[in-house]
């Protein structure tokens, strides 16, 4: 099928200050077609892709739109050019409704000035003389009338929503408010905003990530049915598997530079990780089958409410256990980082008990209603990489040392901190794990995403601890670094560690974990065991308290 | 009823420097130069007065529209100045908003101090104070009603037309709603195409002229154009009275002549000592802290203020 | 930015801004030198035509103001140290991102409490016990006041910027209060009781002066080597961090504070116990608002407050008299010329922080497209302060 050429990119390159984010990149997409860009983390796929729709403006090179040259300065530029992206981070605001998100920033094209001077024109076209003119209020009135039919109302809004709805099928609501919406729902309205505009072009950044396999399939449906209303669909991933079963053509990205475009058809994993790498990898997790299993951390009945009194833990129950690796999936925000914070005495809890049991000896040690102080006061050893690295696992102004110091800083009575063990344990790190840095001064946000998770897990792994969880460990961190991680995570459950490790990427969790365990809505839907689970089976689980909250509620509703 | 007259008169003032810090909030910043751009634009508003006045041949003579319209520019457009430093410093520069504002706060009382004091002739405020104060026509021939409704001075209509006026661009128009986004989540509304710089330096500098209207009308109304520095601190509680009316521009009208109530009460407790008075003077501050505990502790998902108020927006920041 | 060059024909931004990834210590101090530098142009212009006079002479009159006699250095080492305590007390909480804009109201109570001893017990005990009343009364005070908006505001987050702000005119209206009271008169001026004030070594600047050096070693030492310094560092970074690790953050905001307030209470011993021996509505002379600023620019670090206090003081004096020196006598100028200085020193963060890099022009279409993008960081600095300096004349000229 040879397609028109949609959008073109020549030696497009962008600096943020001396990192190179984009050298030199060409690319093309062809109407009709379903385009991924491949890359790993920090490989320049976003920033490629904000150059396209106006967020940054490229350094060098040059766009083509349709074959022309076009300079797109600001997303209104994108816009005009029928270019719409969907951000990985929704860029939605919350206290509006779907309707009000989507006619956001779409211009009235009312021609004002076309409307008044009608009045002094006939309908040929022709200046009217003076004493035929009609009067300066009728040229008043015409502009009101245009103005009236521009105004913005909603309704209008809501009906032309509903109808993109209906022929792409998607479900919306649109007088839903955002806070108050699924992150797949969120898609959706982003999704919708694009196509409000008339977007041909339609770059969607990394939308799986957030997704169940059953929402990605239903994702995907649509896409492709976009695809045969011939639109170009640009989609960013690292996903190897979602390029081969979605895309027509593959462009790869590595280190911010453009490595090549290869035919979907003609290629394979192996070929693509290559390209993506750089070199020929086989990595895998060795999974080293668990050694003296026992007991280590009882969670028994667990609830929770937010701010808002939304239940986000209910009944929870599980065992975490020494020389394993406890893997929790879920959709994002299905009570992951509640559960966690939980253990580690961060969650006000209204129900249930957390039983830590001591190696040495075998006392039982009740971790409700304890502070993260008085828990390290009992002598837990209990780390926690948390899923916010430099939001609260890391100070992102402070040095290495005064991070190091975060958790060790009590220690004394002396009313002064001491700053020489901290700067050895730094140094340690920094060599052991091989963190990237000029020195131990530097304030650990400008390193880079692998580095800063290498400084915090390697914190947290240094008072050697008897449960370690950690929530999204790998999260924007490139092939190597995540390897780094996974390893660090094996060698702790080799040494008897309960290790409990909240993933998002359930390929990575299966082959990782020992157990898995399934949470949906707060609910611990079940337990699998990761060298024969399956992730479709695995999928089902995160969906199914959803679907068996509606029923009830559809009972409870009949019931009233 | 006297009492329900000097609420809504003090009240008015509020309401200027409130609407017009409820604008540049709802564009995401906080403008703590309020009360130093509403002490501005009265000093503007003065200049403008003197201007005019001095410029007729016979004061008496003075035309009340036009004494009012020029007043009025003069006032806002000071005030607006110092409104397009604070947004320079924090839109473009991306200040923090906090330190900013009370730069532009010392920065309005001085300079108005030193033209007021220096510059300005200040013969024909109390001749010029009395176009202000003017009631509308039949005030006095409707009794109560007239009294009450119609017969205060046209910047008293002027602020609560713009306060409805706002509520209405906020809440159904298209710009409002671009303004609010800008508020809310600016790496939005600009992904989504609007200007976010405009938006901010627009919303900044019209509610910052508004605020000074608020100015000149204390001064040449609620103090019949006697000049005082007293703005200042009725700018603080108009920064106070959005947090209270939850930046409603409605809610606000009521909101102000609530807090002129206070304001002026002790004037109006009979008996009272003057260590008394003194005390009851406090109330509008005591009660503006009741307030921000009572919102703080309901702590409710909607009535909360923009969510990056205070937050300079860079597009790159990664 | 980009945004306003949108008319213009050229089909690329004129510069666009991006974030510096580190910036040197020298270049750093060099940009802070140059817009120290072009404020003190640009005010010094303005003042000489607000004043119709030499702006030269001007000058020359700010700094014989300030030092040109003995008196006057006494007085400008004696403001220094005052401002600087303030500034000493707002550092903290600053550090914490606690928003205390209630220096003001802080030091009157001190002021008011130390005052009330004076009245109530002068004369009625030896002065040496009167003393250790007067500062325990002026610090619990400034402890009190400030401790009120910080239960609030580590219990329910409640606005702590607005809940100070008042706090100041309740203090304000507190002092008149008193003043009704004490003073029979109903003038509402209390006359200093000298007698009762802190006994004078060399002159009544000299113990002031002493104790905040020594608060200012002592702050500086706290905040960087002791462990609530460092748990105030944590908290003001990131709260949820501060939760992590376990530091109670209530309780850090609420310790803090009382230092914060309690210091605030002791500069209002100073002013009302040591050098004016009464009270007034105006005593703690503005200066809540203007330590935010000077510990600001130091970026709060204790030492180079000292530095910053100075200089802003040595202005304020310098102006005000060089001002009453062309006949206008109240504090119009030195808030003004202040001011300009703030906006200066505030807006050349942009360009410690960010860089503006500019094009080329592009000759035709396609050509030229491979732009060059030859920017020096520092002429970029340079042509940009430039640019800010005459926007902002500008504006002012305006006014």
């Amino acid at each position: 099928m040879q397609e028109t050429v949609a959008l073109e990119l020549k030696g497009v390159s962008k600096y943020f200050g001396s990192v190179v984010a984009n050298k030199n990149v060409d690319l093309t997409v062809h109407s009709g077609e379903i385009l991924a860009i491949l890359g790993e983390n920090g490989s320049g796929k976003t920033t490629l892709m904000n150059m396209i729709s106006g967020i940054y403006f490229p350094d060098e090179g040059q766009i083509f739109v349709g074959g022309e040259e076009v300079v797109i300065r600001s997303p209104q530029d994108a816009f005009r050019y029928k270019i719409g992206m969907i951000h990985q981070h929704f860029k939605l605001v919350d206290v509006f409704t779907a309707a009000q998100n989507i006619v956001l920033g779409v211009k009235e094209s009312a021609d004002y000035k076309g409307a008044y001077r009608s009045a002094f024109v006939d309908e040929n076209g022709e200046k009217l003389t003076r004493s035929k003119c009609k009067s300066f209020f009728v040229g008043l009135k015409n502009v009101f009338t245009k103005w009236k039919k521009n105004r913005y109302k909603l309704k209008k809004v809501n009906e032309k929503v509903t109808a993109i709805a209906v022929k792409y099928g998607f479900h919306i609501d649109p007088k839903k408010k955002i806070y108050d919406m699924s992150v797949s729902e969120k898609q959706t309205v982003e999704i919708v905003k694009v196509l409000y505009r008339g977007a041909d072009i339609l770059i969607l950044d990394e939308p799986t990530a957030v997704l169940t396999p059953q929402e990605t399939q239903r994702l995907f449906d649509v896409l492709r049915r976009m695809r045969e209303d011939g639109k170009s669909i640009i989609i960013i991933t690292h996903k190897l598997h979602e390029v081969l079963s979605l895309s027509d053509r593959v462009a790869v990205l590595r280190k911010g530079e453009y490595v090549g475009t290869v035919e979907t058809k003609e290629t394979d994993e192996a070929e693509l990780t290559e390209m993506m790498v750089g070199k020929k990898v086989t990595l895998n997790i060795e999974r080293s089958e668990p050694k003296d299993v026992c007991d280590r951390l009882i969670v028994d009945k667990l609830n929770c409410k937010n701010r808002e009194g939304v239940k986000v833990l209910d009944n929870v129950s599980f065992t975490a256990r020494a020389g394993e690796i406890l893997g929790i999936a879920g959709i994002a925000g299905s009570g992951q980082r509640e559960l966690l914070e939980a253990i580690a005495g961060l969650q006000d809890l209204e129900e249930g008990e957390i039983t830590y049991i001591d190696p040495k000896s075998e006392e039982r040690v009740n971790l409700r209603h304890k502070t993260p102080l008085q828990i390290r006061e009992l002598g837990v050893r209990l780390s926690f990489v948390p899923e916010d690295r430099l939001g609260m696992g890391l100070v992102g102004n402070m040095d290495i040392i005064d991070n190091m110091m975060l958790r060790s800083y009590q220690k004394g009575r002396s009313m002064f901190v001491d700053r020489k063990q901290p700067e050895k344990l730094a140094e340690t790190i920094i060599a052991d794990l091989e963190v990237v840095t000029p020195n131990t001064h530097t304030p650990v946000r400008r390193l880079s995403g692998g580095n800063v998770q290498k400084v915090l897990v390697g914190r947290e792994i240094s008072s050697a601890p008897k449960v370690l969880m950690a929530a999204y460990p790998v999260r924007g961190l490139d092939i190597n670094s995540s390897y780094t991680i996974y390893n660090l995570l094996n060698r702790q459950k080799e040494n008897g560690t309960a290790v409990i490790f909240v993933g998002e990427d359930l390929d990575v969790l299966i082959e990782l974990c020992d157990r898995i365990m399934v949470i949906g809505s707060g609910r611990i839907t079940g337990i699998v065991d990761g060298r024969t689970a399956k992730k479709e089976e695995i999928g089902l689980l995160m969906t199914k308290t959803e679907e068996t909250e509606e029923n009830l509620e559809e009972k409870e509703e009949a019931h009233e | 009823m006297v009492f329900i007259i000097g609420a809504i008169s003090i009240g008015i003032t509020f309401l200027y420097g409130c609407i017009g810090e409820i604008l540049t909030e709802k564009s995401g910043h906080l403008n703590l130069g309020i009360p130093g751009i509403m002490t501005f634009g009265a000093a503007g508003g003065c200049v403008g007065v003197s201007l005019y006045m001095g410029g007729l041949s016979d004061p008496n003579n003075a035309s009340w529209f036009f004494l009012i319209l020029f007043s009025i520019l003069t006032a806002a457009l000071f005030a607006a100045a110092l409104g397009a430093i604070y947004s320079f410093l924090t839109v473009s520069l991306r200040a923090n908003q906090n330190i900013t504002g009370l730069a532009i706060t010392t920065f309005g009382v001085g300079l108005s101090m030193f033209l007021m004091e220096s510059t300005v002739d200040k013969t024909y405020f109390a001749k010029a104070s009395t176009y202000f104060v003017k009631s509308l026509p039949f005030a006095e021939k409707l009794g109560w009603f007239g009294e009450l409704f119609l017969s205060h001075g046209v910047l008293v209509y002027l602020a609560i037309t713009l306060a409805l006026l706002m509520a209405w661009v906020l809440n159904k128009t298209r710009v409002g709603l671009h303004l609010r986004a800008v508020g809310e989540n600016p790496a939005t509304a600009d992904a989504a195409g609007i200007n976010v710089t405009v938006y901010k330096y627009v919303a900044t500098c019209t509610g910052s002229a508004i605020a000074g209207v608020g100015g000149l009308f204390y001064v040449m109304d609620y103090l019949n154009g006697s000049w005082e520095y007293g703005i200042e601190a009725m700018g603080w509680l108009a920064i106070a009275l959005v947090i209270f009316t939850m930046w409603r521009p409605n809610l606000s009208i009521l909101g102000s002549f609530l807090f002129g109530g206070l304001y002026i009460a002790a004037e109006f407790i009979v008996g009272a000592s003057s260590s008394q008075k003194e005390l009851l003077k406090l109330l509008p501050y005591v009660v503006t802290i009741v307030v921000l505990i009572i919102t703080s502790v309901l702590d409710s998902k909607e009535n909360q203020p923009p969510a990056a108020l205070g937050l300079s927006y860079f597009r790159e920041e990664r | 930015m980009n945004n306003s060059e949108r008319e213009k024909t050229v089909r690329e931004p004129l510069f666009h801004i991006e974030k510096r990834g580190d910036i040197s210590r020298k270049k750093g101090l060099l940009i802070r030198g140059i817009a120290i530098l072009a404020a003190l142009i640009v005010s010094g212009v303005f003042s000489a035509i607000l004043l119709k006079g030499n702006p030269f002479v001007f000058y020359e009159k700010i700094i014989d103001g300030a030092v040109g006699t003995e008196r006057r250095i006494w007085n400008l080492l004696r403001e220094t140290a005052l401002l600087l305590g303030v500034a000493l007390a707002i550092v903290p909480a600053f550090k914490m991102k606690f928003w205390n804009l209630g220096g003001n109201g802080q030091v009157l109570v001190g002021c008011l409490a130390t005052t009330a001893c004076m009245f109530y017990f002068g004369g009625k005990v030896p002065l040496g016990l009167l003393i250790v009343f007067m500062m325990l009364a002026g610090v619990i005070a400034g402890a009190i006041w400030a401790l009120i908006p910080a239960i609030f505001k580590a219990q329910w987050k409640t606005n702590e910027s607005l809940f100070t702000l008042m706090m100041n005119y309740i203090a304000e209206g507190l002092v008149a209060f008193f003043l009704t009271i004490w003073v029979k008169t109903g003038s509402g001026v209390l006359n200093p009781m000298r007698d009762y004030k802190v006994p004078e070594v060399i002159n009544s600047s000299f113990i002031p002066i002493i104790v905040i050096v020594l608060l200012t070693a002592a702050m500086y030492i706290y905040l960087k080597y002791s462990k609530q310094g460092y748990e105030i560092s944590v908290v003001g970074e990131s709260e949820n961090t501060a939760r992590y690790v376990g530091i109670n953050v209530k309780k850090v905001v609420i310790r803090t504070l009382i230092i914060s307030g309690a210091i605030c209470g002791l500069v209002g011993f100073l002013l009302s116990g040591a050098i004016h021996g009464t009270v007034s509505k105006a005593t703690h002379g503005g200066m809540g608002f203007t330590a935010i600023m000077v510990a600001w620019l130091a970026k709060f670090n204790p030492l180079i407050m000292a530095g910053t206090s100075f200089f802003v003081v040595f202005l304020e004096r310098g102006v005000a008299e060089a001002s009453s020196y062309f006949g206008v006598t109240n504090t119009a100028f030195p808030d003004i010329v202040t001011s300009i200085i703030f906006f200066f020193i505030i807006g050349c963060e942009f360009f410690i922080q960010y860089r503006l890099r500019f094009r080329a022009k592009k000759k035709s279409g396609i050509a030229a497209e491979k732009t060059v993008v030859k920017a020096e960081k520092k002429d970029s600095v340079e042509v940009s302060e430039e640019s800010d300096d005459s926007a902002k004349a500008k504006k002012e000229d305006k006014a």
